[in-house]
């Protein structure tokens, strides 16, 4: 693996993460390890119908049980107005997806608490659930919502399709008529999960003022405090949260499900109330990402130039609006320098869960397709994939798709990088298919809090709000390292709760190490600036005649005076004398986030017999800006890896004609095992962001996105044919084998 | 429904529980005897995170009856450090950041030390085919198989030496 | 006068109006004249994220606006 050249003490090192031995001995507490006294266990009643009318529930039997404390409905919650949110986390007048949540209980012990659940009778009226895309668009489709039109405009007839997205730039039809090699083609891709390993949790405790405590694994505890004030109308003043450890989120936990039950739960009961999902309930009432249905017609002149491109997306919203369109339609095209484009997007309802962010919501779907195609391009030009792309790469002043000139960006780098590096140099043997394709995440940047506080013997804590997914504590500790001069193992960084730690947006949108790391580095320029001042006073100077150099305050040059050089240490142990602790605080709304590139290819075999896919080597190239601590960076890339050969390869939603999920375990979910996949190998190309002090990029989202359509395209080389949807399960290759002889 | 009284040994240290018979060993480690370091990923034995030590044999816990563990010698992820410090697998897994949320840790650290009890030399298709019972979403598997390649080599280095 | 571009879900404020120019000098500014323009449009325009010449921002305010600028507003990205 290539290290950058090194310009800094701290950043670019792999130090052991500040939170490591907890993790590795178990005492790390994540969301289902809290327990208080007297707690009580909370469960969902959900539904056995994809769609259906509540005609009534009988909680009487529930209510009269010994144990139970409190039954609640979304009679319960606020009357007016009820979010999306809200009616996701407990149906109203209709259940909308299979597994839907309509009524609660807390009880004292988990099997009190399901005899309740099973003691209530709900009488439905059954309607013909929606469960495609396709079917949703149907003229004669029955309405998941009878209420919805699209864009909300309310000169359209009710319709499945809550919004439509488009962008255009040039002309497309003259564009393709100067177009030698055309391919268009369609592309479906069922509904992945997220697959965190820990399910939801929490605890609440609401007290006899109506305070609510919450304990939760979520990505964002200032989310989570503003979703239960909104759900349950209860003044933000009244709720803490706590957010514990977090055993994995990939966009599923920036919303919630069980914690504004759990609090209405507890209100009503008068004791604590833990409420943990099970796997299945993770299965069939939260995430999923959208599936999705691409049409795509790339064409190219011969000189490999595309000329024009067009696209047409569905993406399913589940149950209620607001699927990751707009990002897909805005990240399809993103590689490509083009002039002639047309993009239109649906964002369509069916009766399924709502869809929740997966990593760089919305475009490993839609790159796929565009991916592929260009592929196929590729090979009608008889031109190596990466020098098709590079020909129409986007690069620094390139305008992106949805409008904006390109900042300084990582794609050329790292096409550049992928084709000299001697995975890609080194030809695969017979029998084995190679495929390339390149990701895009936009990455933002938003609020982040931080504080700085340094004990008398120069120990240093950063206070901050951003909950720790994957080692971004350590990243804080090097990047306050660098900045103040010290020695990384003297900082450790703790992850406050909502009244700990100032306002922080959730962890998310590959934003942390940018956006939290950026009011890190801005909290101990203000320690430092601290410092500073009181070295001055010390030697009896301005603070301007004073420097911060490598963690020690010196005279500036030319400054006449003989004065030894003051430590971070001697500074912070005599803070006492010179004017009280050292603290430092900053808080950012960080812009400039900067858009992260990559180019991943992958070599795979493909068993004629069993229809099974092998990927036999993996390489991943990526513009990280500057890589904080590379192995987190590399981690990033592994995993995304890894989940986007699973999405290629295996994962999927299997539901039946009705729209019950049939195959909502772990064991018919296959995600990748350690045997599926072989080693991840990883280049970091560092392109430097010029909006964050060290040059960070996001880089949590971007790896995610390109292993779709290079696994596709590998297996395209191995078959001699394509397949066009995903997954390419043992099945579907078995099926494409059948039809292809 | 009366309780069912369960004697076993945990991480060396004989204990007394009273359990509800359908009661799984996940759930006595957990809520009776408060070591939450085993986690519960699906409660189906698919996902590895709660796997522990029983009598020296790899198991899902939540897939154990707490009444089955009556009289067994169990080994969780709070028992594999001792007073030395941590274990090696611990360790490397420190030093290759092989965790990202770290929730499927426990399990990886309780399967590999058994493997390398069992076989010192193990080579890179055997470790992935003994962890294959543990799922991890974040990491993508390659730190965590590198990281016990390196704990196989420094268990050796240290007892040839 | 800078040019400001539109997406298509902000287009049924502006009949159809995918681009203006408008000589403002902060953000700020620009939302105000924008919504005397086409009344209605200043909520969604503060909802948007908005790329000024080539840099993105999610919550726009005090940024400065030159005679040259190109300004598209964007639907917010979300990550996860």
């Amino acid at each position: 693996m290539a290290e950058a050249v090194r310009e800094f003490t701290a950043i670019g090192t792999r130090p052991i993460r500040p939170d490591g031995v907890e993790k590795v001995t178990g005492k790390a507490n994540f969301g289902a390890d809290f327990s208080l006294p007297g707690m009580l266990y909370g469960k969902v009643l959900r539904s056995p119908y994809a769609h259906a009318r509540v005609k009534g529930i009988d909680l009487s039997e529930a209510k009269a049980m010994e144990g139970v404390f409190s039954v609640i409905t979304s009679a319960d919650f606020p009357k007016e107005n009820p979010s999306d949110m809200s009616c996701n986390i407990l149906a109203r007048e209709k259940v909308l997806y299979h597994g839907h949540a309509l009524a609660a209980v807390a009880a004292r012990s988990q099997s009190i608490a399901e005899e309740a659940i099973n003691s209530i009778k709900v009488e439905y009226e059954v309607l013909q659930p929606v469960l495609s895309a396709d079917a949703a668009l149907a003229e004669d489709a029955p309405l998941v919502d009878e209420n919805l039109r699209t864009n909300g405009d309310e000169s359209f007839m009710p319709s499945n399709v809550a919004a439509t997205v488009h962008y255009e730039r040039g002309d497309v039809d003259k564009g393709f008529e100067k177009a030698d090699y055309i391919v268009e083609e369609e592309y479906r891709i069922p509904s992945a999960h997220q697959g965190y390993i820990e399910p939801h949790a929490c605890v609440a405790d609401v007290n006899e003022k109506g305070r609510a405590s919450v304990w939760c694994c979520t990505q964002g505890a200032f989310e989570v405090r503003n979703y239960i004030s909104e759900v349950l109308q209860k003044k933000i003043s009244d709720i803490k949260v706590t957010p514990s450890e977090i055993g994995g989120g990939f966009g599923g936990k920036t919303v919630v499900y069980v914690e504004p039950v759990a609090v209405r739960l507890s209100e009503l009961a008068g004791r604590p109330v833990k409420m943990v999902m099970n796997r299945e309930e993770v299965f069939r009432a939260t995430g999923p990402c959208s599936a999705t249905v691409c049409r795509v017609k790339v064409g190219a002149n011969k000189d490999g130039i595309i000329t024009a491109a067009k696209a047409w997306m569905a993406y399913e919203a589940g149950a209620f609006p607001g699927s990751p369109v707009t990002p897909g339609c805005m990240s399809i095209f993103a590689p490509y320098d083009l002039k002639n484009f047309v993009i239109d997007g649906l964002d369509v309802l069916v009766n399924k869960p709502k869809v929740a962010a997966y990593r760089a919501p919305g475009a490993p779907q839609s790159m796929h397709a565009m991916e592929s195609a260009v592929d196929e391009l590729a090979r009608k030009l008889n031109m190596d994939p990466i020098d098709l792309r590079l020909k129409n790469a986007a690069d620094e002043g390139t305008e992106a798709p949805y409008g904006p000139k390109y900042p300084a960006i990582g794609l050329v780098e790292c096409l550049k990088a992928a084709k000299v590096h001697p995975n890609y140099v080194n030809k695969p043997a017979k029998d084995v298919g190679r495929g390339v394709a390149v990701g895009f995440w936009f990455n933002i940047g938003m609020q982040s809090s931080a504080e700085i506080w340094v004990a008398p013997n120069g120990a240093v804590t950063i206070m901050e709000g951003s909950p720790d997914i994957g080692g971004s504590r350590a990243s804080m500790c090097l990047m306050a390292a660098e900045t103040l001069g010290i020695p990384y193992d003297s900082i450790n960084a703790v992850i406050g709760d909502t009244e700990s730690t100032g306002f922080c947006n959730l962890t998310g949108g590959s934003r942390t190490t940018f956006a939290t790391g950026l009011a890190v580095v801005r909290a101990c320029e203000d320690v430092i600036a601290e410092c500073k001042r009181r070295a001055a006073m010390t030697w009896d100077l301005d603070t301007e005649q004073v420097d911060w150099e490598n963690g020690f305050a010196v005279p500036r040059p030319g400054v006449n005076i003989e004065a030894e050089p003051l430590s971070f240490a001697e500074l912070a142990k005599t803070a006492g004398r010179t004017g009280g602790p050292l603290v430092g605080r900053a808080s950012v709304n960080a812009q400039g986030a900067g858009a992260c590139f990559s180019v991943n290819w992958t070599d795979v075999t493909v068993d004629r017999d069993t229809g099974k896919v092998d990927v036999q080597a993996f390489t991943a190239v990526q513009d990280a800006g500057r890589a904080i601590h590379p192995s987190y960076v590399e981690g990033q890339m592994q995993g995304g890896a890894v989940q986007g050969i699973g999405w290629a390869l295996n994962e999927e939603y299997i539901y039946d004609d009705n729209g019950v999920l049939e195959n909502a375990s772990f064991l018919d979910y296959r995600i990748p095992v350690a045997s599926d996949v072989p080693m991840i190998d990883c280049q970091i190309v560092e392109v430097p962001n010029p909006s964050h002090p060290y040059g960070v990029r996001g880089v949590g989202e971007t790896p995610i996105v390109a292993p779709l359509a290079a696994t596709a395209n590998a297996v395209r080389e191995v078959l001699g044919f394509r397949i066009n949807d995903l997954p390419m399960s043992p099945p579907r290759v078995l099926e494409a084998l059948d039809n292809a002889s | 429904m009366s309780k069912v009284h369960v004697e076993l040994n945990v991480n060396g240290q004989p204990e007394e529980v009273l359990c509800e018979p359908q009661q799984s060993l996940l759930d006595l480690l957990r809520d009776e005897l408060h070591l939450t370091g085993t986690k519960e990923g699906c409660g189906t034995g698919d996902c590895g995170a709660c796997t522990v030590l029983m009598d020296e044999r790899l198991v899902c816990s939540c897939l154990v009856l707490a009444p089955e563990a009556n009289g067994k010698k169990v080994v969780t992820v709070e028992g594999i450090a001792d007073q030395n410090g941590l274990h090696v697998v611990q360790q490397k897994l420190l030093e290759h950041a092989a965790l990202q949320c770290g929730v499927c840790t426990p399990g990886f650290v309780v399967a590999a030390k058994a493997l390398l009890d069992k076989n010192p030399d193990p080579d890179e298709t055997t470790i992935r085919y003994w962890l294959a019972g543990n799922l991890c979403r974040c990491t993508g598997y390659d730190k965590i198989i590198r990281a016990v390649q390196d704990a196989a080599q420094e268990l050796k280095a240290t007892t040839t030496s | 006068m800078a040019r400001v571009v539109f997406p298509s879900n902000l287009m049924n404020y502006t009949n159809g109006i995918s681009e203006v120019e408008v000589s403002c000098s902060t953000f700020r500014e620009l939302v105000r004249q924008l919504n005397n323009l086409y009344p209605g449009i200043g909520d969604d325009l503060r909802k948007s994220a908005v790329a000024i010449d080539g840099q993105i921002y999610q919550d726009a305010w005090f940024e400065k606006i030159g005679p040259t600028s190109e300004v598209f507003f964007m639907q917010r990205i979300e990550g996860g």
